[in-house]
């Protein structure tokens, strides 16, 4: 007697924990990998999988083996050709193993490069860790997408708390017209009549003949008022909602970077996750988004995100020509009523003596009208980070841009000198989404 | 028994011709019991296996894959080796380098096998009768399976295992826990009693022992040796020693056994850690030695039961084509110089080895009279192969049934490679005067005491230095790999927590 069990239906990934606790083993190697991946890909490129090479040795289990390279072993081996007792086969040379059916590597030393693929979500776990994000943060950004039900016509079923009762009454209605459900109103004068005509105390033959017919018409109206019910369950309607995924306007990111000479691998590094982290936010908020790539030095010039990141170029240092561009293409490519407009800039806070006042008049009369939100990070490095412990202090760029933020709640400002920096710059932005969300 | 098997296609075929099963290649769970009751039968009436009940379990691929990483028990504590080897499957299975098993079976009571969603009908046919009878019947009947795995337990024990091992990674940490099981992992292939250990004396036997010996030392005392300088100390030295070996039951090969009674640094529930280890390892090492044959004994038991399903008319042409298409993949032999060549098949080896069995018992050659005297010619295969599934493992059965007839229908060779010399020897082919060496050689290759390194604690000083000393005994001249060993002993060095020193010896 044999037991049958299905088991298609219980929890898969039971090796999830395994899985945990090997990723753990080989932390460093995955770090580096997305680390890696953060800098090669593109910003709106991050949010998927990875895949991780892992050296053999460094996950290897060891245990006592016989070494290959020494001693006497013998073999059976299967499909003789034309080998006779005696015979000496000559080896292939070493290194290469294989031939006459022998082993073919040492145990052990042919192992090669463990590869696999991170999943999303253990991708942008990796890429937060140092960001010093708030989970809730973390597990909103890793949601992929948000439904709100929507109305979308009715059905046949439902949850009571559903009932569409203008629906199911009409039905109910159409249906006792087409059935003739007789009326209470024709019941009640009906039993009025009757009712009269047994008050006579000596009716005639005529007017019993009348009641007994009216009896056997209130007899009959009262059986189909029962066989034909007031509302049936083929009346009833639901309201019908519909998961739709959450309509995202169109918004456009303008990431503004210095790349004058003093911006080095590691300022572009950071500057680089500053704008992947926006990104992510605002991917979680739109449904498209355009990426808008402005470098300058002395002046400003639209390119694509290899050149923004990657190419080279000297001069001087002039930050309102970045802001001009921008200014330029919202008026020429995205204008504020259609699109949401999002700045993130990314300095070291140097700038040409005397221009940041201008910046600070082209961002308050055009610039913080038009867009949502303008986020500015000077990227400056951690020892320098400890002596400007004072939002106060700084250059000039930096003192004028204060004024800015005073003014405007929709600027957000900040230093950084590490990835954990980063992640304060959002806060408000996320909290005040987070409220939005709340309160909708 | 052979009158009987060519009746029953006679009857079939002048009397009703029984309906198939089932058709197509979609299974159901009905169609699943309709069949299992029809494999049943045969295996009870026909081949009279006995084996366990049978619990068939349907799983997805995924959940295929988790099995696989956890060494194919329905439970497993949790390690980071497990999940390496499930990332290292998934990858393979991905790329479609791999197909996945279409069952595994699991060596308890009830017999729990796993069948794949995916399989047809047909191949459920196949599986349920290769692994739910043909493997369930060598789990219960060899005598291995029977001396060194309690079938009955070994769920229970895995669910007390995990328990165990998740509640210390709470109290200790996953990494101390983590340090232990890898240290473990790594000694798991020497940690197996090989042979029955004699009885542990009791409390007072023991001090029985030692208080004879204690009079006989009395008794012997001599005065005059005592004034022959230097020897009565090395003497002395020499019964101390003698004494703490005794007393440690040294040499003792089962190293996971030592370290769990006698380590000086292990705290309890590192020792039931190594003890749970060294269960596992202890009730995989029937397996190891017997692959060929319950494999062999597998495929020759599905075999049978699809062919006399077919006999009987219970399953369609086209359903034993599917599976006779899977069977000669499964028992397909690559020759030596064929690239897809990765050692000897044991599915092909033990098929083609118990069907010439049978093929002796009832038609006989000449050859096979002066081979194989006792069974050739005696009609009673299923007694003899059921003999064999029960008393033998792969190494000697091949010793005692590995028969001319195979060694030539594989042109099996037997070569010598010593690694001085720039080439292979050839020391036997299939010829009158190469069975013999052939069979010797093919029967060590399967022999786990020549395969895997012979290494026993031979002395430790607890009250001394606690230096453990370990012996590797070379056979063949072969050492041990030098990379492996050192990285073998670091973790034998965390689990004793003393200086490990290892020596080679040739035997």
């Amino acid at each position: 007697m044999g037991h049958f069990v299905d088991r298609r239906l219980n929890p898969k990934d039971k090796s999830l924990g395994n899985r945990r606790r090997f990723l753990k083993r080989v932390r460093s190697h995955v770090k580096k990998a997305v680390d890696e991946a953060v800098r090669t890909r593109g910003i709106a490129d991050t949010d998927r999988g990875e895949k991780v090479i892992v050296p053999a040795d460094s996950i290897a289990e060891p245990s006592f083996r016989h070494s290959a390279k020494a001693g006497r072993r013998d073999y059976a081996s299967t499909g003789n050709k034309s080998y006779q007792a005696g015979d000496k086969i000559k080896k292939p040379p070493s290194g290469e193993g294989g031939g006459g059916g022998k082993e073919g590597s040492d145990s052990g030393e042919g192992e090669d490069d463990f590869l696999f693929v991170l999943s999303r979500d253990e991708f942008l776990d990796l890429f937060f860790e140092d960001m010093e994000l708030p989970n809730l943060v973390k597990r909103g950004l890793k949601q992929i997408e948000v439904t709100k039900p929507y109305r979308a016509g009715f059905s046949i079923t439902g949850s009571p708390s559903n009932i569409n009762v203008e629906r199911t009454m009409r039905n109910a209605l159409g249906r006792r017209l087409a059935l003739r459900r007789p009326k209470a109103l024709e019941v009640r004068a009906l039993r009025e009549e009757i009712f009269k005509l047994e008050k006579v105390s000596k009716p005639t033959q005529e007017q019993r003949l009348e009641l007994n017919v009216l009896h056997e018409l209130l007899e009959d109206l009262l059986r189909r008022q029962r066989v034909i019910s007031y509302i049936d369950p083929l009346d009833v309607r639901y309201n019908y909602f519909e998961q739709r995924p959450e309509p995202r306007e169109r918004a456009v990111m303008f990431c503004l970077m210095d790349v004058s000479a003093s911006m080095g691998e590691r300022e572009k590094d950071l500057a680089k996750r500053f704008f992947v982290l926006l990104h992510l936010f605002l991917s979680r908020r739109y449904k498209s988004i355009d990426l808008v790539f402005v470098r300058h030095t002395h002046n400003a010039k639209e390119v694509d995100e290899e050149t923004f990141f990657y190419a080279r170029e000297t001069g001087g240092t002039v930050v309102s020509t970045a802001l001009v561009e921008a200014q330029r293409l919202i008026e020429e490519r995205y204008p504020a009523s259609e699109w949401n407009i999002y700045i993130a800039q990314a300095s070291d806070g140097e700038n040409y003596s005397g221009d940041s006042k201008k910046c600070v008049q082209l961002l308050n009369e055009e610039l913080m009208k038009n867009c949502q939100y303008f986020a500015y990070v000077e990227i400056v490095d951690e020892a320098e980070a400890e002596f400007l412990n004072s939002e106060e202090n700084g250059v000039e760029l930096w003192r004028e841009y204060r004024r800015v933020a005073n003014r405007w709640p929709n600027f957000a400002m900040k230093r950084i000198a590490r990835p954990g920096d980063i992640y304060p710059v959002f806060r408000e932005l996320f909290a005040k989404k987070a409220a939005e969300d709340n309160g909708g | 028994m052979a009158a009987r098997t060519t009746k029953t296609p006679r009857t079939t075929r002048t009397t009703r011709k029984k309906k198939p099963l089932f058709d197509g290649a979609d299974w159901s769970f009905d169609t699943l019991r309709v069949v299992y009751d029809a494999i049943e039968e045969v295996a009870r009436k026909d081949l009279e296996l006995d084996f366990y009940t049978n619990q068939i379990e349907i799983i997805s691929s995924e959940q295929m894959l988790d099995a696989y990483s956890s060494i194919g028990m329905p439970l497993m504590y949790r390690h980071w080796s497990f999940g390496k080897h499930f990332v290292s499957n998934e990858v393979h299975y991905r790329k479609g380098a791999m197909g996945l098993a279409y069952e595994i079976v699991i060596n308890s009571d009830p017999c729990i096998s796993y069948c794949m969603e995916e399989n047809t009908m047909a191949m459920q046919t196949l599986v349920m009768a290769h692994a739910a009878f043909g493997h369930n019947h060598f789990f219960k009947t060899n005598h291995l399976f029977r001396q060194w795995t309690d079938a009955a337990g070994i769920l229970d024990y895995l669910e007390y295992a995990r328990g165990f091992i998740a509640r210390c990674e709470e109290r200790y940490g996953v990494t101390e826990v983590e340090r232990v099981i890898d240290a473990a992992h790594a000694l798991m292939p020497h940690g197996v009693f090989r042979y029955r250990r004699p009885r542990s004396p009791s409390l007072r036997e023991e001090k029985e022992r030692r208080k004879e010996r204690r009079e006989y030392e009395e008794r012997t005392v001599s005065y005059l040796w005592s004034t022959v300088p230097g020897s009565v100390h090395s003497a002395k030295a020499d019964a101390e020693v003698r004494e703490r070996k005794r007393e440690l039951h040294l040499p003792e090969e089962n190293l996971l056994y030592f370290m769990e009674h006698y380590s000086p640094v292990l705290r309890p529930w590192q020792r039931e850690v190594l003890r749970i280890i060294r269960n596992i390892a202890q009730y995989f090492y029937p397996q190891k030695q017997t692959k060929l044959m319950n494999e062999g004994c597998a495929t020759f038991v599905h075999f049978h039961i699809v062919n006399a399903l077919h006999e009987k008319g219970l399953i369609t042409d086209g359903a034993l084509l599917e599976i006779l298409h899977s069977h000669t993949n499964v028992i397909f032999q690559p020759e030596f110089d064929d690239p897809r060549f990765s050692g000897m098949n044991p599915y092909a080896l033990g098929f083609a080895m118990m069907r010439d069995i049978k093929r002796i018992c009832e038609e006989p050659e000449d050859e096979d009279r002066d081979w194989f005297p006792d069974i050739a010619g005696c009609k009673d295969w299923k007694g003899v192969l059921k003999e064999a599934w029960a008393n033998y493992r792969d190494e000697s059965f091949i010793q005692q049934f590995l028969s001319p007839t195979v060694i030539r229908q594989f042109r099996m060779f037997a070569v010598s490679d010593n690694a001085d010399d720039p080439y292979y020897l050839v020391t036997g082919i299939h010829d009158e005067r190469g069975f013999r060496k052939v069979r010797e050689v093919f029967a060590q290759n399967h022999d786990l005491s020549t395969l895997e390194p012979y290494i026993q604690v031979v002395d430790v000083d607890l009250l001394g230095d606690r230096q453990l000393k370990l012996q590797h005994t070379r056979r063949s001249g072969i050492p041990l790999d030098e990379d492996q060993k050192e990285a073998t002993i670091a973790h034998l060095k965390t689990l004793w927590g003393y200086e490990v020193k290892m020596e080679e010896v040739t035997a």
